[in-house]
């Protein structure tokens, strides 16, 4: 068996809140796998489940073999679990909330000091340092260096990369990176939509669902070639005026530009000679190349 | 018990940080044992006497002039109604108005003392010092008048608190409200602080076992309630001259189970709460009824009979009758041992439920 990770339509509710509705999939081991979903999309209830923090009202998840009910106390020194929000001491400071969770697995930092070096590069420079008065990125760097610290054959990463500025979130996902290349199993979860290229499978997950697996360019790739991009000076005249054409079936902000979803039919030249008579003489209409977010908004379209 | 030691030393670690805490831990029993003291008495003092002579006699301004020398007792007027004593006590200006009848230097019988019911302690035992002093007064001018009355007065010691002062009484009492506050609040606030930083999350997925985890919220808090108690004595030896009559060591090891009482339920309380807010205003419900049925502040003796069967399963009341006895009466630990079983057995009770009833699972 060469799944690292085995989930069995698990479902959980709370209340009427169906949070996980028969999700089911599974992540190789040594694998970097990706979870992506808008928030309240039930990663975060999944995640529980996975580190045995709860209970599925149905189904079975088991990682490397172990089931997260039956043998939770197994399971939890092989797992290395960072919640979606800091979970450290911040009155404690970088080094002693490191010293800490390596004694409560039974480790000294200094055994796996090699695990964690890159990591912990820059947060060693101000080792005495309170927990609660490092940046946002220096805060999520010590959260995985303590959640890696016991050697955990298995990563639970629950959106590590949110509150976190943009060259912090590069520089993480490069962290991920490398610990995936010394054969850690990574499970991580995002609700920004480009990093799904960082995974090398991802599952898109809303409302409980798991709507479609696969690695980002088998994703991508379905989404065919009727997509445009569409620039104006008035971006909100073109969007209406887009909106009203035949062939268009959907249009919706990106970035800088518009996202035309057309049909077959759609023909760019036609279309700009027709808004031209509606008054929007500058427009510019280009193939575009879909990506994860243009998935999850057709998904979203399709439900 | 390596992970129990590196349990340990966070909390201490955690809780040296805490600027909050250490004052808590440190200031406010000094100040309390400082203050309290001097203010909880229930000693009456300055009972405001008014007398109605109708008899304007030796007698009467002998009884009268007895009354103002007498220690606590004070005559503010003599009045020659009844309605204008009546409306000294309606002002407040007097507690008791004493009415000596006409012609009762030659028939000294009856007297009539009314006091202020409002203050029912002051009112009584004003009251009662009254009347003793206008009978001594008595009893001296009749043996003067040849006409000794053998008067039956019984000779009163005060054991255990011979100076009477309400204060030795209340200073082991201060300490048990002192332990009550710290040992309940701590380590509900510190493990609901757990819960909002999100540090039980990471707890919770470690190996650590809530037995373990459980046992470090309490045990640092039975360190600290010594502390509490040290600071307590050291006081009322210095400042108030009261020093424990009994075993040192009877005061610590009731001290030691009663803070596991306490923080036991703190920590039960803590586990069923989600905010602090919610963990406060339970904790208080519970000290509020501790300070009122423990007999820490009325004798449950004189509490109705339903209420002192309700008593038994108030923890503090058998620690305040442990610190009074050691304290006051130097009552040897095996005749304790009733009070000391019952803690022994309630901590036991709330520290397996504090255990229960941490879950590491939602």
């Amino acid at each position: 068996m060469d799944a690292a990770i085995q989930i069995e339509k698990i479902s959980k509710s709370y209340g009427s809140n169906h949070a996980l509705q028969d999700v089911t999939f599974s992540v190789n081991s040594g694998e970097m796998f990706g979870l992506i979903g808008p928030d309240g999309a039930g990663k975060s209830s999944l995640y529980q489940i996975l580190a045995t923090l709860s209970t599925p009202d149905s189904g079975t998840a088991s990682i490397l073999g172990l089931d997260t009910v039956k043998d939770y106390k197994a399971l939890r020194t092989k797992i290395g679990y960072m919640p979606d929000r800091f979970s450290l001491y911040p009155d404690l400071s970088v080094m002693e909330n490191l010293e800490f969770f390596a004694s409560l697995f039974g480790v000294t930092v200094k055994q796996n000091f090699d695990l964690i070096e890159p990591i912990f590069g820059q947060l060693s420079k101000f080792p005495k340092r309170r927990a609660g008065a490092l940046s946002g990125g220096m805060k999520q760097k010590l959260a995985l260096s303590c959640a890696l610290i016991h050697r955990p054959e298995i990563l639970l990463l629950d959106e590590p990369t949110t509150g976190v500025d943009a060259v912090s979130r590069s520089e993480f996902w490069d962290m991920l990176a490398d610990l995936k290349k010394i054969g850690i199993t990574i499970l991580v979860s995002t609700s920004y939509m480009d990093e799904a290229a960082r995974c090398e499978r991802i599952a898109i997950i809303d409302s409980g669902r798991i709507l479609r697996i696969g690695s980002e360019k088998e994703l991508t790739a379905s989404l065919g070639e009727n997509l445009f991009n569409a620039v104006s000076s008035n971006m909100f005249a073109l969007l209406s005026a887009l909106r009203k054409l035949p062939d268009v079936e959907n249009c919706y902000t990106f970035g800088a530009t518009l996202h035309v979803v057309t049909s077959p039919d759609f023909n760019p030249d036609r279309a700009i000679a027709k808004l031209r008579d509606e008054g929007i003489d500058d427009v510019k209409i280009f193939p575009a190349k879909g990506d994860i977010e243009d998935l999850f908004i057709k998904l979203k379209n399709e439900q | 018990m390596r992970i129990l030691a590196a349990l340990l030393r966070k909390e201490l670690k955690l809780m040296r940080r805490n600027p909050l805490i250490i004052r808590v831990i440190i200031a406010m029993p000094v100040m309390v044992m400082l203050v309290l003291p001097l203010i909880a008495s229930l000693d009456v003092k300055n009972v405001g006497i008014t007398v109605v002579d109708n008899d304007r006699s030796i007698l009467s301004s002998r009884i009268i002039r007895d009354l103002n020398a007498a220690e606590g007792l004070c005559v503010n007027s003599v009045c020659s109604t009844h309605s204008e004593a009546m409306t000294e006590v309606e002002n407040g200006t007097s507690d008791v108005i004493l009415t000596i009848p006409q012609n009762f230097e030659q028939n000294p019988e009856s007297l009539d003392v009314e006091a202020n019911g409002v203050n029912a302690t002051k009112g009584m035992l004003g009251a009662q010092y009254v009347v003793s002093s206008v009978s001594l007064t008595l009893s001296q001018w009749l043996g003067e008048q040849g006409t000794e009355i053998k008067a039956n007065r019984p000779s009163v010691i005060n054991r255990y608190n011979p100076t009477l002062e309400y204060r030795n009484y209340m200073i082991p009492a201060i300490m048990v409200v002192l332990i009550i506050i710290i040992c309940g609040f701590l380590p509900a606030l510190n493990l609901v602080s757990e819960k909002e930083t999100g540090t039980i999350e990471a707890m919770n997925v470690s190996p650590v076992s809530r037995m373990t985890f459980v046992l470090s919220k309490l045990i640092i808090f039975w360190v600290v309630s010594l502390l509490v108690v040290a600071v307590g004595m050291t006081i009322g030896y210095l400042v108030y001259g009261l020093a424990p009559q009994g075993s040192i060591l009877g005061i610590f090891g009731a001290t030691v189970l009663f803070s596991l009482v306490m923080s036991g339920i703190g920590v039960t309380i803590a586990n069923k709460s989600a905010t602090m807010m919610q963990s406060i205003f339970v904790m208080f419900a519970f000290i509020m009824i501790f300070q009122l049925m423990s007999g820490l502040l009325t004798p449950i003796s004189s509490m109705p009979q339903w209420a002192q069967a309700f008593t038994l399963f108030i923890p503090p009341r058998y620690f305040v009758e442990i610190m009074r006895s050691i304290y006051l009466k130097a009552t040897p630990l095996t005749a304790l041992w009733p009070q000391f079983t019952a803690l022994a057995a309630l901590a036991l009770a709330t520290c397996t439920l504090a255990a229960l009833t941490y879950k590491k699972t939602t």
